[in-house]
Order: C-alpha cells, then structure tokens, then sequence
C-alpha cells in the first residue's frame, strides 16, 4: 500500500511526489524549506497554497514533533504570479 | 545528531564553500570533519544566488579559478553521484560603451592566454545564441560557450551528501558564537549548543564571515550588501538560452534546464547591508530590463523575488587563507557574489592548504594582507 502512495503527486506545479518527499525527510532535510530546496516543492506559481499543509503534516508525522510546532517555510512575494510586461509598465505614465 | 566536543576540524558555514571544504578534506583523508550551519545548509547566500558559472574573468586568477571549477562542475555529477543541474549555454557579454568594450577585449587576450576559448561575436551572432535578443544599441559582444548554469542547492547538496558519506557531520541550527585562540593558535568554537575543540577551525561564513573573523581576532575589510533576484514560471526552452550580461547594464539573465528565467542586477549605491527584503524598484527595474532585451518575454509571469547577501572585499576577489596571527585558523570568504561558481576549486584548493600539502593552483595572491601591502588584484568583469 505504501508503495502506492509513494507515487502520489503533492506538489503539482513541479509534479514532485510523496516518496520522494519522504525519502528526503529520511535523509534529514525535515524543514519546508530545506525540502524546497531540493526537491522544487512550492516553487512553483502556486507557491506552495496546494503541497504545503500535506509536507507539513508528513513532517510532523515522521519527526514525530507536534504539526503546530513545524516552521511553514518562508514566504515570498509576489503573492500571486504577475506579466513581466505588466510590471514593466506599470511605472510609466497612462 | 549526537554532540562530539572534539573535532579534527571545525567548518562554520554550510554554504558551497563550507560543503566543499568539508568534502575535500573528507576525501583527502581526514577524519572528524564538522560542519556548522546557523540555519539549514544552503539557506545563506549560496541558495539566493544566481546560479551563474563562468571562466570569463578580468584578472588572471579568477579566470584560473573560473576555468578549475568548470572542469570540476562538468564531472561534479560522476564525482559526487548527483545531479548538480548543469547546463552550459555559455555566457554572453554585453557592452553598451567603446571602453567597456575594450575592456572585454583585453579580457578575451587574457583568457585565450590562459586556455579558456571565449571570443567577440557580432550581433548577428549574438542572436544566434540568443534569439530574439534586442539590444540594437550595444557595441559589442563575447561569447564562452563552456560557461552556463548549476544548480546551486544541488550542488551544495551533493557535496553535503558525499561529505556525509565519507563522515562528514553536519550540525543545523547551530550557530558559531565564539573562536577560541590561546597563544596564537586555534582551541575550538562555542556555540549555542556546546563547544567543539579542533585544532583547525574554518570560517566560510560567507555575508558573515567579517562577525566570524572578529570573534578569532582576525580584521579583515569585508563587508555584505543585498542583491536582489527575480524568477519566472517555467517556459519552453530557447528563450534565453545563454547567460546575458553586462556591466554597463548592470544584469544578468538567464533561463534554467528548469525553463524560468531568473535576472538579477547590482544595487544602487552598493550599500551595507545584512538584511535581505524585497523592493518593488529591483521588480520594477529588472522587469524593465528582461523585456527591453528579450521583448517576447512581456507574457512570462515573475513567481518569486528574494535577496541574498554578496560578500565583499575592497578588489572584488576572495580571501582564501590561514590568518597569519592565529595558526589554525582558515577563511574562504569574500567572493563578492562569485563564491558559488568557485566553491568546488577553492573547497579543493583550501583542503590541500590546511593537509600541508601544495595547492595545485598557487592561493597566495589572495591572502588577505594583500590589502595592507596595497597588492589589490582588482577584478573589472563583476555585476
């Protein structure tokens, strides 16, 4: 059943999944961040809002520290994903 | 991870240059390594940087520092049995000024001097190895197409795990809190979860490497200001495939394996700073930049901007050395925003220092009393 699961896909934007993300807290990258790190999850333009509840509650669970006691991982701007051209632009005159 | 309170040798930072010199030493046979990391390996300045690595340099010792470490990053995933995220679309510069122009030049002498085979390419060229470039109003380009991009979590993760291998111990969430020096040698460290006794201790603090040195006694001139990056959503391969840059344009840009597109720039004014926060002016500016040069880059979404500390010195070049007042005591800092391209080279040539052993790559030009002897090696060719 645990092999099955393994294949589940956590984090969607950069198709990361639960046995890899296991493997990596096996080794002992058991923060959000370090995962982030080397595994891409959350970097996608989601920015973690779907992979980063399940990571923490996996963490909590294999570390066996309480899920409140986890750090969420850094959180950085912009909150949503915005056009280069956009940008660009916004500080000219209309 | 148990406590030990002895230690062959004692490395504080678990940036590039802390995992490489821990693996160096490791691999050339020494036994208690420890590696201490205030945060978590890779959460300092390698993991914010811009993933850059290239042999294109303005002085004789970065090129051979830059060429080293080239052929080190090309057989990295066989040596360390990862992939470290290599991609060599070369680096293209770009000079908007006669001057800056020659300078590259000069430069391209340099290094074919040297055996790293850059050279000036038209602007016809130049759209070639970057289609869809505009940059109608610059008067020069050169071209390594050895340079390119790595991975930088990868790679510091790869050596961090071949380190361990060869049993390498790495403390996080420790932090170095004093340097213990008695008669002009190094005792050990304090830190906030113990002390740890080594007759070799390492300071690869990178932006905080100056704090580091004052706790052994040490003065050195550096200090740390903020860079800021921003990355894009992936996208298909082919819109920037090398890596643009300039110093009169002050950027650099770049897309991954990965398919984002990731731009940085220098600061105005070059402040000290430890802190890293994020401005909408670097948004503003950078996102100005990108689509001036790539103009099909107007649709692509930035997903994330963060800054990271460069480390400086007064010549833009590393202090890779034993202090001379404390006998034990090892720095690999300063690499003013070039630490990462050069951490598997200096990780080497540091580790050959401190066995007794001949460095294959003289490092005594970067001592830091050079600063005291007036001997500077400035580097031109920095962003």
């Amino acid at each position: 059943m645990s092999n099955k699961q393994d294949d589940i896909i956590i984090c969607r934007c950069e198709e990361v999944t639960l046995g890899e993300i296991r493997e990596w807290i096996a080794k002992g990258y058991d923060t959000f961040d370090e995962l982030k790190r080397v595994l891409r999850v959350g970097m996608g333009p989601c920015q973690g809002r779907g992979c980063r509840d399940i990571i923490l509650r996996e963490i909590a669970k294999m570390t066996g520290k309480p899920y409140a006691e986890i750090p969420p991982g850094r959180f950085r701007p912009p909150a949503k994903p915005v056009k280069l051209g956009a940008i660009a632009k916004a500080g000219e005159a209309e | 991870m148990t406590w030990k309170n002895t230690a062959d040798a004692v490395i504080v930072g678990g940036g590039i240059q802390g995992c490489s010199i821990a693996y160096h030493l490791a691999k050339f046979g020494m036994k208690n390594v420890v590696v201490l990391e205030k945060n978590t390996v890779c959460s300092g300045s390698t993991g914010r940087c811009g993933a850059g690595i290239r042999a294109q340099w303005g002085t004789e010792m970065n090129c051979r520092f830059g060429l080293a470490s080239l052929e080190k990053f090309e057989q990295l995933h066989e040596e360390l049995g990862m992939d470290c995220g290599l991609h060599q679309g070369g680096y293209l510069m770009v000079a908007y000024k006669e001057s800056e122009f020659e300078q590259l030049k000069k430069n391209i002498a340099l290094q074919n001097k040297l055996g790293i085979k850059s050279r000036v390419v038209t602007y016809d060229e130049a759209r070639e190895i970057c289609p869809g470039l505009s940059a109608d109003d610059a008067v020069g380009f050169t071209y390594h197409n050895r340079d390119g991009h790595a991975d930088p979590f990868l790679t510091t993760f790869a050596y961090q795990e071949a380190a361990k291998r060869l049993g390498v111990i790495f403390h996080k969430f420790t932090e170095c809190m004093d340097v213990k020096v008695e008669n002009g040698e190094v005792k050990g460290v304090s830190t906030n979860r113990g002390d740890i006794y080594a007759p070799v201790v390492v300071n690869a603090a990178g932006g905080y490497s100056q704090e580091v040195a004052k706790m052994a006694g040490v003065d050195i001139p550096n200090f740390s200001e903020r860079h800021e990056i921003i990355i894009t959503e992936p996208v298909e391969k082919g819109v920037c495939p090398p890596m643009l840059m300039s110093f009169s344009g002050n950027y650099y840009i770049q897309q991954r394996p990965h398919g984002s597109i990731i731009g940085g720039c220098s600061p105005e004014g070059h402040p000290e700073d430890y802190t890293c926060g994020n401005s909408w002016q670097f948004l503003e500016k950078m996102s100005k930049t990108i689509t001036k040069l790539l103009p099909r880059t107007k649709g692509i979404r930035v997903v994330r901007q963060w800054s990271g500390l460069y480390n400086m010195t007064p010549d833009r070049q590393p202090i890779l050395c034993e202090a001379d007042n404390v006998k034990g005591f090892y720095l690999s800092v300063g690499y003013s925003g070039h630490g990462f391209m050069f951490g598997p080279i200096s990780g080497e040539l540091l580790a050959q220092k401190i066995l007794g052993q001949e460095p294959r790559i003289s490092i005594e030009p970067l001592h830091y009393k050079r600063f005291e002897r007036g001997e500077l090696i400035i580097e031109p060719a920095v962003v």
